[in-house]
């Protein structure tokens, strides 16, 4: 019976080549986030490795939060180069080097812009030149280590992208302005490409200038002398350091690793569930098709004595032949999608370190696993069915599979599948007090109902939808497009479940160009209500933070008659890690703000003790006017405020912080202040002339850009359509897979329909109109499956931003995309067809009249 | 022998039925009725057959379309159910089994020919017929697989695929799947309204042959004389009722019965 099956598969190539395309582009989406995220994890592990290279201690600032409120690594304080000669004096000291690091020393290219692009690192260290570097990570692959306060090495990377070769000049900013320096050699990390980020390498001394470090060193690498353990040396040096400062073992240090890949991984899996989930519908579909055209082999099968087991055997053994086969081709298939998946994520501005390519062998297990199960799963309804099939339709002419042993519930299970999904998504949207897994559980399992209950509903409304988006097919398509939609209505189940597989897919696109359109709405009128300044100074990318010495050079401007920066920063407050901002005393003139307590002189108030906060936290918080807060920074320095006003945030989102403070009181706790814009007046408001006088006054610092209020609210919009192009190239996987579901469903058509082709040519339709029949089909299936996802998504994201209209998040419909969405669903429908539509135009009309 | 007298149909399924419990009646049915749809629209295919089918004879069910032969015949086969009545295949009332009971009764003493052949087409003609055991789980007997294929003629071609064949090889094959397992019975459907009348009769041959080398029972619903003139007894079915029966008869005999009955 298992030969039967197989050999039965044998036969069948092409269909079932075609369900296997069906699982193939989830698996490899499977694959190849695996093979992505431990590739990157495996650079980065390089990377912590080779940085603590024969180091078994290493001495650094202690911090009071490791990362901060955007998920970045804190940088930690630095400490008195003396410590470096205290810990060289112990007697079981092989050898100890200090350097410093720092990651706001830019290298600027040849354009006069920073080089490191969409928020890659810019990584800066400093290098002993006459030292042994037996700790130092990095390899010289041309030119020497920098050495006096004009050299630099660069990374091999930039120098390459960039053409930089030792002997050039490179720019490099850092604290101040951009300054010139001499490139010394190049450098690079052995084995690991550092991604979008770029290295800078100067002296110690040239260095600490540079970092505004006198003096100090940021970490001391040591190395104990053989004999004496990693904590007896820990034990040594602990004694000699200030409070400030900390001693941690290497090996423990290195076995922490990263995981903040893991955000990816997940985030990339969930697309791949979605495109596996919509497999799953192409297959249990195409193999109810193959399974109703087998009927008659099936039946015969059981008069020669096979048992209803068999029969499921039978189907079940195909289908997980498919699935293995599917999934071992998209196994491999991932190890090509991980690198377009880099390069994805490149061209959105997130270009991460990669080293040789990681092919783990819980990819390979996991990637069949879920191919195969899914293949599986999806089998077993059709296979079920197959096994109803009574013995005498071996004799019978132009059996059909009959109905479920449930067909007659099926309809109002439909129903209820339906109005169960909308009420757990109900439920998980509107639900009080529930928690965020609850809710979040909820409102999976509500839209996965949702899906399963609208296609099974669908086949309801195919001949009312047909009839429809069919009527431009008879208007173009003459009798061929009139067909064309007759045929849609024959099988109302078949077109059904087939529209379903995109329903999902569009369904998802829409919600996501919904919801980003109420983000960009929100986001507008929030701008269009705060913003009173006339231009604002923020880094090129708009959202990294800039030097204040920036600031301090506008300020020099002889239009400016307002200039007010904000300082941004990450610090503890009430337990958590959260966004910490500085204001001017000038920020009424720039920034309008709706004061609930306190008034429009509150920032210019606030002195060295005071903060202002917004409603909603000082709701959370239960603060009123004289509140105390107790702030703490990384650097582990703690001081208290008090609250003298309490602004309404707009739903949009605001500049500040949860706590805002006197940019005097954090410039005394921040070691090198940094604004996430300034904003600035100037007399005459936005003319060319001050445009250019800004422009001219702030040349010199290479990450900065003056913009109109104008230019701001756009460039802050930015990257709402990056994440939305993001989103939508990865939901277009699924599509691609629903879109391979029309041509199976089209293909396995034109097989059962041969003789009626046949007759149709015999009594004068031409090749022409028979192509056009078919891509007509096609695209009235695509457009039923595009219309229903559309208004599921619609009202998907009806419901959450109905749930998020406090976060400030508006329904508004973005009707440019919707065309777009329509025009693409068109799109899928004749891609579909052109396979199937060719087939059926070659066919022989005398052979397809003789087709049995 | 050639005698034409009409017998009321109870009367002759009676003396069949007597005559073959001596010889031990491989398959006997008895008040078989089928009724297809409800209330008015209901059609009678079958008013009341019984019969007995006597060992290693080959039994002919004729009749115009329309009179209930090839409803008995999915019915003595276990392939539908009758509205009322009982059959017996080798000794066990078949309505009452399940649908496993009955598959395992289908491997065990039925084998089956079709108008349509019904080959697997991916499978070789030798495949094809080996697969009634392996679907059973059981060894081919190989000695005798090799003297079925030389019956059937078709030593030489058992690595063709049914496309490969002609449609007289295919239902050769066919004949070779009913017969391997060596069925209690074996139920030919119009086992040669699909061929052209030469191949026709070398298909009757190696049926014939069948039940005269290895004793082979079978029952054949056709509407060709000359298939029925192969059979040891005709049974002449008319409006669900056996109108007549016949023994070993020729073709001209068989029509002439076959004109009496639709000028009644």
């Amino acid at each position: 019976m298992i030969k039967v099956a197989l050999k039965g598969l044998a036969g069948r190539k092409l269909r079932a080549s075609l369900s296997a395309f069906a699982i193939i582009l989830g698996v490899a989406m499977v694959s190849g986030t695996f093979v992505l995220t431990d590739t990157m994890n495996g650079a980065f592990d390089s990377i912590i490795t080779q940085s603590y290279k024969n180091a078994d201690v290493v001495v650094s600032g202690k911090t009071a939060f490791d990362t901060d409120s955007n998920g970045n690594t804190v940088q930690p304080p630095s400490f008195p180069e003396s410590v470096l000669a205290k810990i060289k004096a112990l007697p079981d000291v092989n050898a100890a080097a200090g350097s410093l690091t720092d990651d706001k020393t830019k290298l600027v290219g040849r354009d006069g812009k920073v080089v490191a692009k969409g928020g890659a690192p810019n990584l800066a260290f400093s290098v002993d030149p006459g030292g042994d570097q037996r700790f130092n990570p990095l390899e010289v692959t041309a030119g020497t280590w920098p050495e006096g306060p004009n050299q630099v090495a660069i990374d091999s990377g930039t120098a390459s992208k960039q053409h930089y070769a030792v002997g050039d000049t490179i720019g490099i900013q850092s604290r101040g302005p951009v300054q010139t320096f001499h490139v010394a050699g190049i450098v690079k990390l052995p084995g690991v490409s550092i991604g979008g980020a770029t290295m800078s390498v100067f002296d110690i001394p040239t260095a600490q200038k540079l970092f505004h470090r006198a003096g100090k060193l940021d970490v001391i690498r040591v190395q104990a002398k053989s004999g004496v353990s990693t904590p007896q040396l820990l034990a040594e040096i602990k004694p000699l350091l200030p409070a400030t400062v900390q001693a941690t073992d290497v090996a423990a240090q290195v076995k922490k690793g990263v995981s903040f890949t893991s955000f990816i991984k997940y985030f990339l899996l969930a697309f791949a569930g979605i495109a596996l989930f919509v497999g799953s519908f192409v297959i249990a579909n195409t193999l109810s098709i193959t399974i109703a055209q087998r009927v008659r082999e099936f039946a015969t099968l059981r008069t020669l004595g096979a048992t209803r087991r068999q029969i499921l055997k039978a189907v079940v053994i195909e289908a997980f032949v498919v699935g293995a086969l599917g999934s071992v081709v998209g196994l491999f298939l991932g190890l090509g999608l991980a690198k377009g998946l880099n390069a994805l994520f490149k061209v959105i501005g997130f270009d991460l370190p990669t080293a040789g390519t990681i092919f783990a062998t819980r990819t390979i297990i996991v990637s069949l696993l879920v191919g195969i199960v899914i293949t599986l799963v999806a089998s077993l309804r059709p296979a079920l069915r197959a096994t109803r099939v009574p013995p005498i339709a071996a004799v019978r002419e132009g059996a059909t599979l009959p109905p479920g042993r449930f067909a007659r519930l099926m309809p109002i299970l439909a129903l209820i599948t339906l109005a169960l999904g909308i009420l757990l998504l109900g439920y998980g949207v509107l639900g009080h007090g529930l928690s965020t897994a609850n809710r979040l559980v909820s409102l999976g399992f509500g839209v996965v109902l949702l899906f399963f209950g609208v296609s099974s509903n669908a086949a309801r409304l195919v001949r009312p939808l047909a009839s429809i988006l069919g009527w431009p097919a008879t208007r173009i398509g003459g009798a061929a497009g009139v067909l064309a939609r007759d045929n849609t209505m024959r099988n109302t189940k078949r077109t059904a479940s087939t529209a379903s597989a995109l329903m999902i897919g569009l369904a998802l696109v829409t919600f996501v160009a919904i919801l980003g359109q109420g983000i960009r709405t929100s986001f507008e009128s929030a701008v269009d209500q705060l913003l009173k300044g006339n231009y604002a100074l923020t880094a090129t990318d708009t959202f990294t933070p800039l030097a204040v010495s920036a600031e301090n050079q506008l300020a020099k401007a002889p239009n400016l008659t307002t200039i007010s920066g904000v300082r941004a920063g990450s610090a503890r407050i009430y337990g958590s890690t959260d966004n910490l901002t500085g204001a001017d005393k000038n920020l009424a003139k720039v920034i309008h703000l709706d004061w609930k307590e306190g008034s429009t002189a509150v920032p210019a108030q606030l002195g060295m003790d005071g903060a202002f906060v917004d409603h909603k936290f000082a709701k959370k918080h239960h603060l009123t006017l004289g509140s105390p807060i107790k702030v703490t920074t990384p650097s582990n320095h703690t001081f208290t405020v008090h609250v003298k006003g309490v602004f309404k945030l707009p739903n949009g989102g605001s500049p500040f912080g949860s706590v805002t403070i006197s940019n005097a009181l954090f410039d005394k706790n921040y070691p090198s202040p940094e604004n996430e814009m300034v904003f600035v007046n100037v007399r005459g408001g936005i003319t060319d002339a001050n445009t250019r006088i800004l422009d001219q006054q702030v040349k010199g610092f290479a990450d900065a850009k003056i913009q109109t209020s104008a230019q701001f609210k756009k460039n802050f919009e930015r990257p709402i359509n990056k994440i939305l192009i993001l989103l939508y190239v990865l939901l277009l996987l699924s599509v691609i897979v629903s879109l391979f579901g029309i041509v199976n469903t089209l293909v396995l058509t034109v097989f059962e329909r041969t003789r009626e082709i046949g007759m149709l040519r015999a009594v004068g339709m031409t090749r022409r109109q028979t192509r056009s029949m078919i891509r007509h089909e096609s695209i009235v299936t695509a457009l039923i499956g595009g219309v229903l996802g559309m208004a599921v998504g619609v009202f998907l994201a009806l419901l959450v931003t109905h749930a998020l209209s406090s976060e400030g998040i508006v329904f508004a419909v973005p009707w440019t995309s919707l065309v777009i969405f329509v025009v693409a669903t068109i799109l899928v429908g004749v891609l579909a067809s052109i396979f199937p539509a060719r087939r059926a135009a070659r066919l022989n009309v005398l052979e397809a009249l003789q087709y049995e | 022998m050639s005698e034409t007298v009409a017998v009321p149909a109870q009367m002759a399924a009676t003396a069949a039925a007597g005559e073959a419990s001596s010889a031990g009646p491989v398959v006997s049915a008895t008040d078989l009725t089928r009724r297809y749809g409800e209330g008015d629209t209901a059609v009678d295919a079958l008013r009341g057959v019984s019969l007995d089918v006597p060992k290693g004879q080959l039994t002919a069910v004729m009749g115009p379309s329309g009179s209930g032969k090839s409803t008995l015949m999915h019915i003595l086969a276990g392939l539908d159910k009758p509205t009322s009545g009982e059959v017996a295949i080798d000794g066990t009332a078949i309505s009452k089994l399940n649908d496993s009971d009955l598959t395992k009764l289908r491997r065990r003493h039925i084998g089956f020919i079709f108008q349509f052949f019904n080959l697997l087409p991916m499978l070789t003609a030798e495949e094809n017929i080996l697969l009634p055991l392996s679907i059973a789980g059981a060894k081919p007997d190989r000695p005798w697989v090799d003297e079925l294929l030389d019956r059937i003629g078709l030593a030489d071609r058992r690595t063709h695929r049914p496309a490969e064949l002609s449609g007289g090889q295919q239902q050769r094959v066919a004949i070779g799947r009913a017969l391997v397992s060596k069925p209690t019975i074996v139920f030919a459907d119009e086992p040669t309204g699909n061929l052209d009348s030469t191949t026709s009769g070398e298909i009757l041959e190696v049926m014939r042959s069948s039940v005269d080398s290895y004793g082979q029972t079978t029952v054949m619903v056709t509407h060709d004389a000359r298939a029925a003139a192969i059979a040891d007894r005709i049974l002449f079915l008319d409006d669900g009722l056996i109108v007549k029966e016949l023994g070993r008869s020729d073709a001209h005999e068989v029509i002439s019965v076959l004109e009496d009955i639709a000028a009644r």
